[in-house]
């Protein structure tokens, strides 16, 4: 057996700096934080990857559990202790995956996700002209000459929560007079979580078939909803096309915040948390916090564990459609719900529409309702505002 | 493995919190040492000292070997299955109970995270401290303090073990006992002036029963710290420098290291004073007090302080300091280990001596140091060899070095520390017979069923 990246796997030592965060609050590794065996923390997973080229384990249940269950927060690529090969770390990972999806080992709940990328071009099994349905009452135009493209992405598109959040975003970008129009149809997953998962071929396939209609229509620049949709086609798009210009739909409220008209609304205390495709892989955690400091009445409480040191939701990697990382009071999102209520805030806000559906999730595994509520971004400048989405 | 132990095990902690599949299997047969592999049946994972019970009363019944784990980072090998049966991995008992700032203590489960208690002391009592290990932030205080570990306040405190006020073990019988005042009340502020029965689980590698809970001694956090780098070539004089450098009791850490790379340390001995001070004024009145103390080196131009750039001097304050880890990447081969020998501070030159010697006659990269425990009442000297994971015959060239190093430590009079299973038996050899009669003896008396980590500490 081969794979990629195979040459680091024995060069982890598997001293655990990577469960952490940087001030070691508490566990930082989603998956070792719900499974708690030495086999789902990263140095685990380097040396049964090695194992599993010798020979020594075979691709077992278990072993594609291990591996699909990692969230791809990258948390251990920023507190490992070897400057070395830390850096590839998740690499080897979605290599590792890659390498049991090609010998046919793969969880029913990734193979499932990927079955229906494959066929549907998006998760829900949803025909693609439903795609914009999501913006039907939004007055937004199928984009022709807008100067840019917002790109929903398949929560933004099909989830419930995700459409609304869509809807919301582009409220905002809308009240604030930016010109952009949207696919509908024509859009097509943005393939961040298939490479995540080591599908790299679909992957591939998905690029390319965005990349192929936004050159038919001259998009040159992008809006994304999703840190996900974000980070694939600002970082594994760019072998295909390296002249897009990509934003995260906060960047672009950042620089309009202005043009939005806030309302008197009474006080109210929020903490952010960082979405790990915009803040760990994209460095990006500033732009949020600027949004949140600007809005009167905002008064913004830091998590113990926040930018670089964020405990992921544990919807990445493709967990927030196979669900093998699973919830409970056990999971990274109830963890994070708590820290949030933790802080005594009453809104935690994220930006990323799954990390809103995980924390919400989390903040009902761990009975805080009463104690805290789970914001979107867009969403809370909308309450804030007014705004129409 | 039965198929009822796993069943029994699942209805005591829960299925989700037992594996007896091969990964686990194979992952917890080693740890990131030398020692060869030796896979448990099971791996399971308490959460309260009364699951613990009820798998040691389980394996009691079964006649299955019971290894205590915490973060697996003892690098000897001593949480190998050497017999089979089932490690309990402690990790998932990791709460922080309680601090007491006025009597400076803190009570945790065996399964808390040394970063993890560094954390909540910051947050919350930033005027305390505890003696943190050369080890990563996820060592637990059950692993460190019972192998006798020591730390970044050992000057100060002595051995971690030192630093204990009293613990809960679970006996290999299945009952709970406490020792120290807690035996009488909630208050864990000392073990004497009972009977000291902490002793029989510390250096016990597990054969006598499972700490799950500690009570460990804080020490005061000082806004003001520094490290000063003592620098001299003649390994001779280090005893004299070292007797010198813990006299005016200002050194809350001595740290010795001696390492070929890089090219400007080669040959030289360094000694890390690391100190702190409420005030400016203190800390400059600590480091004249250090100063003095080795004056006369300083005068004849035999030793002196190096000038630290002040990036190097926070990366020898950074506690822990994760570069420590980077040795096992040397060889570009994810492994190192290292023989901790226990000894008194005049060995230091034949010390020194005996690492450079076998590091070179058995090619494999070293890293020499000594951490001084105590005012200079004793030092754990380290001989670290770096090899590389993937390549068998770097990995038994390193194993040589230690087992040598280990054996030459014996003769020379100290102890290895956590020692692996062979050298346990070099201990043994040379042990005074009734000490080693009496090891038994109480063995025998707490473990009559030979349940607890076999294969450890076995006349």
């Amino acid at each position: 057996m081969e794979m990629e990246h195979a040459e680091i796997l024995h060069r982890c030592f598997r001293c655990g700096y990577c469960k952490f965060p940087k001030n070691y609050a508490d566990i930082n590794c989603p998956a070792y934080l719900k499974y708690r065996f030495e086999t789902f923390a990263p140095g685990g997973r380097m040396w049964l990857l090695r194992a599993l080229l010798d020979g020594k384990i075979n691709g077992s249940k278990r072993m594609q559990k291990i591996l699909f269950s990692c969230a791809t927060c990258g948390n251990c690529v920023n507190h490992c202790a070897f400057p070395g090969f830390r850096d590839r770390l998740l690499d080897a990972f979605t290599a590792g995956k890659e390498l049991l999806i090609d010998s046919g080992a793969i969880p029913p709940e990734a193979r499932d996700y990927l079955t229906n990328l494959t066929n549907h071009k998006n998760p829900y099994k949803k025909p693609a002209k439903k795609r914009g349905e999501w913006a039907q009452d939004l007055d937004i135009p199928l984009y022709s000459d807008e100067e840019y493209l917002f790109f929903a992405g398949d929560v933004g598109s099909f989830d419930s929560r995700g459409m609304e959040i869509a809807g919301a975003a582009a409220g905002l970008l809308k009240a604030a007079g930016i010109s952009f129009g949207i696919l509908g149809g024509d859009e097509y997953s943005d393939g961040n979580d298939a490479h995540a998962m080591g599908e790299t071929a679909l992957f591939r396939e998905l690029a390319e078939k965005n990349i192929r209609i936004w050159r038919e229509k001259g998009i040159k620049k992008i809006i994304c909803l999703s840190p996900h949709g974000y980070n694939a086609i600002k970082n594994l798009y760019s072998p295909y096309a390296d002249d897009l210009m990509v934003f995260h739909y906060s960047a672009i409220v950042l620089q309009v915040l202005g043009k939005l008209n806030f309302q008197e609304v009474k006080p109210v205390s929020v903490t952010y948390h960082d979405p790990c495709y915009l803040g760990r892989h994209n460095s990006d955690y500033e732009t949020v916090r600027g949004i949140l400091r600007s809005i009167p009445g905002v008064q913004v409480k830091e998590m113990d564990r926040n930018r670089k040191n964020a405990l992921c939701c544990g919807g990445g990697g493709g967990n927030f459609f196979t669900d093998i990382l699973g919830g409970g009071p056990e999971s990274a999102a109830a963890a994070r719900a708590r820290e949030a209520a933790d802080t005594d805030a009453q809104i935690l806000v994220t930006s990323c529409p799954i990390c809103t559906t995980m924390l919400e999730d989390g903040v009902k595994a761990g009975n805080l309702d009463s104690h805290i509520r789970v914001v979107e971004l867009s969403v809370f400048i909308r309450e804030r505002t007014g705004a129409i989405g | 493995m039965p198929n009822t132990l796993e069943a029994e095990l699942c209805a005591i902690v829960g299925e989700d919190y037992v594996s007896a599949q091969e990964e686990e299997r194979y992952l917890y047969s080693m740890d990131p040492g030398t020692m060869p592999p030796a896979k448990p049946d099971a791996v399971v994972l308490p959460k309260t000292p009364e699951e613990v019970c009820e798998i040691v009363k389980l394996a009691n019944r079964m006649q299955v070997p019971v290894v205590p784990m915490g973060a697996g980072l003892v690098l000897s090998g001593l949480t190998r299955a050497l017999k089979g049966g089932i490690i309990l991995d402690m990790k998932r008992m990791n709460r922080i109970l309680m601090v007491n700032e006025t009597s400076r203590y803190a009570v945790v489960e065996a399964g808390a995270a040394q970063g993890m208690l560094q954390h909540y002391l910051k947050k919350h009592h930033p005027g305390l401290k505890h003696s943190i290990p050369d080890a990563p932030p996820g060592a637990t205080f059950g692993g460190n303090v019972t192998i006798h570990g020591s730390g970044h306040l050992s000057c100060l405190g002595g051995f971690h073990s030192d630093m204990l006020n009293g613990l809960e073990v679970v006996l290999p019988d299945g009952t709970i006992a406490r020792i120290g005042s807690c035996a009488l009340s909630d208050n864990w502020f000392a073990r004497a002036p009972l009977p000291d029965l902490a002793g029989l689980f510390l250096g016990w590698a597990g054969t006598t029963g499972i700490v799950t809970k500690l009570s460990i001694k804080l020490y005061p956090a000082y806004p003001f710290n520094d490290v000063d780098i003592f620098v001299l070539e003649d390994e001779n004089a280090m005893p004299d420098v070292l007797y010198r450098l813990t006299e005016p009791l200002v050194a809350e850490d001595i740290t010795c290291w001696m390492t070929p790379k890089p090219e400007w340390a080669k040959g030289f001995c360094h000694a890390n004073v690391a100190y702190g001070a409420k005030t400016r004024e203190a800390l400059r009145w600590k480091r004249n007090l250090l100063r003095d103390a080795v004056k006369p080196y300083i005068e004849k131009k035999t030793g002196g302080f190096m000038p630290v750039p002040p990036p190097m001097k926070k990366r020898f304050m950074d506690v822990p300091a994760s570069d420590l880890a980077r040795f096992a990447d040397v060889r570009k081969g994810g492994g190192f280990e290292y023989v901790g020998a226990i000894m008194p501070v005049e060995f230091f030159p034949n010390a020194c001596r005996l690492g450079m010697e076998t590091a070179t006659r058995h090619q494999t990269a070293y890293s020499l140091g000594a951490r001084i425990v105590g005012v200079n009442h004793a030092m754990m000297f380290f001989y670290a060899y770096a090899f590389n994971r993937a390549d068998e015959k770097d990995v038994e060239r390193a194993q040589m070095a230690l087992e040598e190093t280990n054996k030459k430590v014996v003769e020379m009079g100290g102890v290895p520390w956590k020692a692996e299973e062979p050298a346990q038996k070099e201990i043994l050899k040379k042990m005074h017979p009734e000490m080693a009669n009496l090891m038994n003896r109480i063995r025998d008396a707490l473990d009559p069923g030979k349940i607890m980590n076999p294969g450890n500490w076995e006349v």
